[in-house]
């Protein structure tokens, strides 16, 4: 009982951050179809770029935790906000309108790129960092076995519900959203009626890469180390809690990255660490041949 | 003029927003233990002033361009047509490789005609049939794993081990089909990507079966109708028999025949399969799913038969692949290689064998001109890979002639071609 507590805290820790990733996911393929396979190597970025924030604010010698993780968010976040401006003006404005795999494996040269591109400029060691919030809070005891939450995973629960209830808030209220909204429903009627649909597309790039961004600051505080390979797998695993969730569907991503979490924690817990992989894809297909439009997708009607 | 100094402007400083903290802060472990910075403004000020560059040129060049040409015409690409006498003189050069080339150049040689063959058997897949496939190299491990295990534990050759691999590999093929006839392009593409995952981390954990992250090593090479091609000759051996000075170059010149060969059969096979109703089909469904349906193509089959028969090639080359380097380990199947067969796929122009081949040669024998930037070698795979993309979309060899017409078969432009759907 206590070990499956500690284990539905440690998913749901985890299945923030993969939630966080696939906002940025679903968002892009809800409006322009297509899988911006990038996006697994700007959450990387994200986390080097944290690691680059912290280290230099250290040495500046502020010492303020909160006021050093504020900073950091905020630098990550606009910094990864224009990778994800430029990924999308260099590699895939120019191919829009082109058949449908030209983008995808323009993305995949964009990952490849990426991943290099760090692994050149910051090095291919693993980098690691100690704790910024140690310490944790008990939840309770039973023989022996201590159920605790830990306080960066309580800051990591505080960012990410804020985040995500800003952005809600911003795609639902704001005329930005609605824009955004109308591209995902019908791009030529919404660039008719007067929306900027370039402009739409660049800002949901940028809002998703911030998003990466600050999954990436997550990632790096709560496991203390990265390197430039985290993205493929992070990446691939947040797609998987977009198409679970349904595609297009920004709840759906956030519940599909909690799922894709739990499940992850929950066979490393009672099954096999090393399967962990393997148990998130296998739920993925299956989720994909019992119902192909994911939990809260709806149904693509095909008219002939 | 003004316009295009204030567009190299506004790139230098996006170029400065993406460079300035990942290039000019490099972080490092410092003799402590903890994160240090270690600054290279050098290179970020290098980089901001190749992007203003860079973006003038291309801006002016692009006005310079508009002024004169006012239409761009839709013609089909220069390369379409050039299939006709540039396939033989390829095979003619292909042939003659290890007859003249050096020993580098016959490795060089094999490696991109496992990726040729690689290319050729995803194309059916990709190609023709139209279902996107991100895990084709978890077929490809199928194969070398396959020929390595058997080898070991009952002492197979390579010979009979071929089809053994082939057959697996497309079994493999079959057991992934079956899930997803249902699925279409991305969902399709990234259950394929998971699946390759999924084989990839088996590998890396079946530590008794496979050798874990250490892999098989000792794998025996090939035969030639039993002589054998080892470095110091011996009984029984091919130098030996003709009465040759032993050498290392006969067997690497062998193995490139053998791949040579494969590679040749996985073409042949496909262009025979296109005249087929098998490959017609496959094409159809390529075009519409729907229609497909309603003309009564059995789609099971079909969208089955294509995994298969694509996988069964990348068993084979995986099994030469296993026999060639005698030693394989997960690390060589990685979502990667997957990525690099498709690119060659894309950019080859899909269904296009000849234009497959030469974007097996322009990026694997592209890459081996960068070897001695070994660090930057994937950097610039990555970049070109953009690059290629946004320029030819619809790859080197853009258009298509219809494998079935009414008289003179004739050349389609790209702009024609609708495909991708499934």
């Amino acid at each position: 009982m206590a070990y499956a507590l500690q284990q539905l805290i440690n998913g749901i820790t985890l299945g923030m951050i993969y939630g966080l990733i696939a906002v940025g996911y679903t968002m892009v393929y809800g409006i322009i179809g297509m899988i911006n396979f990038a996006h697994g190597d700007v959450f990387m970025i994200g986390s080097f770029l944290s690691l680059i924030a912290i280290t230099a604010l250290t040495a500046m010698g502020i010492s303020s935790v909160p006021l050093m993780l504020a900073l950091t968010l905020v630098f990550a976040a606009v910094v990864a906000g224009i990778y994800g401006w430029s990924i999308e003006r260099i590699a895939y404005r120019p191919l829009r309108g082109s058949f449908r795999l030209a983008p995808l494996i323009s993305a995949i040269g964009m990952s490849i790129a990426l991943q290099n591109f760090v692994q050149v400029s910051q090095g291919a060691r693993n980098k690691s960092m100690p704790s910024l919030i140690p310490g944790a809070l008990k939840i309770f005891e039973q023989d022996g076995f201590v159920v605790q939450l830990t306080w960066m995973q309580i800051v990591i629960f505080v960012v990410t519900l804020t985040l995500l209830v800003i952005f809600t808030w911003l795609v639902t209220k704001t005329s930005l959203g609605r824009a955004m909204r109308a591209c995902e429903q019908d791009m030529k009627m919404a660039s008719l009626l007067g929306i900027d649909t370039n402009f739409t597309i660049s800002v949901t790039f940028v809002i998703g890469a911030a998003l990466a961004a600050v999954a990436g600051m997550m990632f790096l505080l709560y496991y203390g180390s990265i390197d430039f390979y985290i993205g493929f797998v992070a990446g691939v695993k947040a797609f998987t809690a977009a198409v679970l969730g349904g595609v297009g569907s920004l709840p759906g991503a956030v519940i599909g990255g909690l799922l894709i979490g739990l499940i992850e924690a929950f066979w490393s817990g009672y099954a096999s660490a090393q399967y962990k992989d393997v148990a998130a894809f296998s739920v993925l297909i299956i989720v994909l041949i019992v119902m192909p439009t994911g939990l809260l997708g709806r149904a693509d009607v095909e008219k002939v | 003029m003004i316009a295009a100094l204030k567009d190299a402007g506004f790139s230098a400083l996006i170029a400065f927003g993406l460079f300035f903290a990942m290039v000019g802060l490099q972080t490092n472990v410092a003799s402590n233990g903890s994160m240090e910075l270690v600054q290279h403004w050098d290179a970020v000020a290098m980089l901001v002033g190749a992007t203003f560059v860079g973006r003038l040129a291309l801006v002016l060049w692009k006005a310079r361009r508009a002024s004169t040409a006012i239409v761009a015409q839709v013609k089909p690409s220069r390369f379409a047509g050039a299939g006709k006498f540039l396939a033989p003189v390829l095979l003619i050069l292909a042939f003659l490789l290890p007859i003249f080339g050096s020993r580098y150049a016959i490795d060089t040689g094999i490696l991109v005609m496992t990726y040729v063959m690689l290319g050729w058997g995803l194309n059916i897949v990709v190609g023709l049939a139209g279902l996107l496939d991100l895990g084709y190299v978890a077929f490809y491990a199928v194969g070398a794993y396959s020929y390595a295990l058997l080898a070991q534990n009952f002492g197979l050759g390579f010979w009979t081990c071929l089809p053994l691999a082939g057959l697996l590999a497309a079994f493999w093929g079959m057991l992934l089909g079956f899930p997803v006839l249902r699925l279409r392009g991305d969902y399709l593409a990234i259950v394929t990507l998971a699946f390759g995952e999924i084989i990839r981390v088996v590998l890396i954990n079946w530590t008794e079966l496979t050798g874990g992250p250490n892999g098989i090593s000792g794998i025996p090479r090939p035969t030639l109708f039993g002589l054998t091609f080892t470095a110091g000759g011996g009984e029984g051996s091919f130098s030996d028999f003709f009465g040759l000075e032993p050498s290392l170059t006969y067997r690497v010149a062998f193995l490139y025949y053998v791949i040579f060969g494969l590679a040749l059969l996985t073409n042949w096979v496909s262009v025979r399969l296109r005249r087929l109703p098998l490959g017609r089909a496959w094409e159809a469904l390529r075009e519409d799913e729907i229609a497909c349906r309603a003309l009564g193509i059995n789609v099971t089959v079909t969208k089955l038969t294509a995994f298969a028969i694509g996988a069964a090639f990348a068993g084979f080359a995986g099994a030469f692949f296993a026999t060639r380097s005698a030693f394989i380990s997960p690390e060589s199947f990685t979502f990667i290689e997957s990525a690099i067969v498709l690119a060659i796929v894309v950019l080859g122009g899909l269904g296009s064998q000849i234009g497959t081949a030469l974007a097996a040669i322009v990026m694997i024998g592209g890459g081996e001109l960068f070897r001695d930037f070994a660090e930057y070698r994937m950097l610039i795979f990555g970049v070109a890979l953009v690059v290629v993309m946004v320029t030819r979309p619809r790859g080197l060899v853009s258009g298509r002639t219809p494998s079935v017409s009414l008289g003179k078969a004739q050349l389609i432009g790209s702009d024609m071609i609708s495909q991708g759907h499934g």
